[in-house]
């Protein structure tokens, strides 16, 4: 863990953290940036697996619903990134010394990969998931394993505020 | 003027516990923003529609028919986990600029919805079908977005001049 700390000790005394902690309104506004990305993709993933729950909107095909909602999730990633990654220049121990960093990071992948698993075979063939019972059941079984993830990983970012490894 | 009525509040064994506790005032606050960010996405994803830049593939009326359960059933959410917080805190919240800021704005953004469902959708049965909508529906969605955006910034300012667990 040495090599982190003194890695977070360089990044803290960097010119750019410095100016960002030392203007008081650019970590609130990067955080609210960051919470309206936040919600693009929860509420886009909702819908999403609410749609392969078979709750509500039924007479949407799937693929279609796709269409309109997971653009949200692929273009919030990159700035939410870029947004989390300003935070953490301006405190880096806060969140690179956390553990529940760490733990919302492994969570992000796995979701990433759960929504690319449900996207994969709908580009070939638009009615995939919907084609066999088989189908149905599996893609509820990825929005049963989708949901809960992006609600942790929510989750794990507020708890970067409060676990700190001391 | 409330004074007396905060400070009952406050006092009240639940708050009480809130405030107390270690664990209680993280865990709401995760609920919370999870409910906000659907509440913000799904009003976000009508305003665009209304603005003319998603979902337009499908009626206006389709797309609120669609999102808005979701928005008030994630809005209850927010509105209990609030209240939670709020009660914690209650004197110091009332005084806090940001929040009182924060709640004229969420009425504000009600009234706007209002005012639109209405007044502004009147004869909306051929435009909501239409890929572009009249300029009323447009300052809608953008009058909407704008308030939604300073009220999660407002929210994100509360948390860094009140410190809710000192």
């Amino acid at each position: 863990m040495h090599a982190l700390d003194s890695f977070c000790g360089w990044l803290q005394q960097t010119a750019a953290s410095q100016a960002i902690q030392t203007t008081d309104w650019a970590v609130p506004a990067v955080q609210t940036v960051h919470i309206l990305l936040v919600a693009a993709v929860a509420t886009s993933a909702l819908m999403l697996d609410m749609r392969l729950l078979g709750i509500g909107a039924r007479d949407q095909a799937l693929a279609v619903m796709w269409r309109r909602y997971v653009p949200f999730i692929w273009w919030s990633l990159p700035f939410l990134l870029a947004t989390g990654a300003i935070l953490i220049v301006a405190e880096p121990a806060r969140a690179l010394q956390s553990p529940v960093f760490l733990l919302k990071m492994i969570l992000l992948l796995a979701a990433v990969v759960i929504t690319l698993i449900c996207q994969v075979p709908l580009r070939k063939d638009p009615s995939y998931w919907e084609s066999t019972g088989a189908r149905r059941r599996t893609a509820k079984l990825v929005a049963l394993t989708s949901l809960p993830l992006w609600i942790a990983i929510i989750f794990a970012g507020r708890w970067i505020a409060y676990l700190q490894a001391s | 003027m409330f004074d007396p009525f905060w400070q009952l509040l406050q006092d009240s064994r639940i708050a009480t516990a809130i405030r107390e506790g270690e664990l209680l005032f993280p865990w709401i606050e995760c609920f919370h923003v999870l409910a906000l960010s659907v509440v913000v996405g799904s009003i976000a994803f009508v305003d665009l529609r209304l603005i003319g830049v998603a979902a337009r593939d499908r009626s206006v009326a389709q797309t609120t028919r669609s999102v808005l359960p979701v928005t008030w059933s994630a809005f209850i959410a927010a509105v209990i986990t609030g209240g939670l917080l709020f009660s914690s805190n209650a004197t110091m919240y009332a005084h806090n600029i940001y929040f009182q800021v924060k709640i004229g704005l969420i009425v504000a953004a009600g009234a706007n919805m209002s005012l639109y469902h209405l007044f502004l959708d009147r004869g909306s049965e051929l435009w909501t079908t239409a890929e572009r909508t009249p300029l009323r529906a447009r300052l809608t969605g953008v009058v909407s977005l704008g308030l939604w955006v300073t009220i999660v910034a407002c929210g994100r300012w509360i948390g860094f001049t009140i410190n809710a667990l000192s």
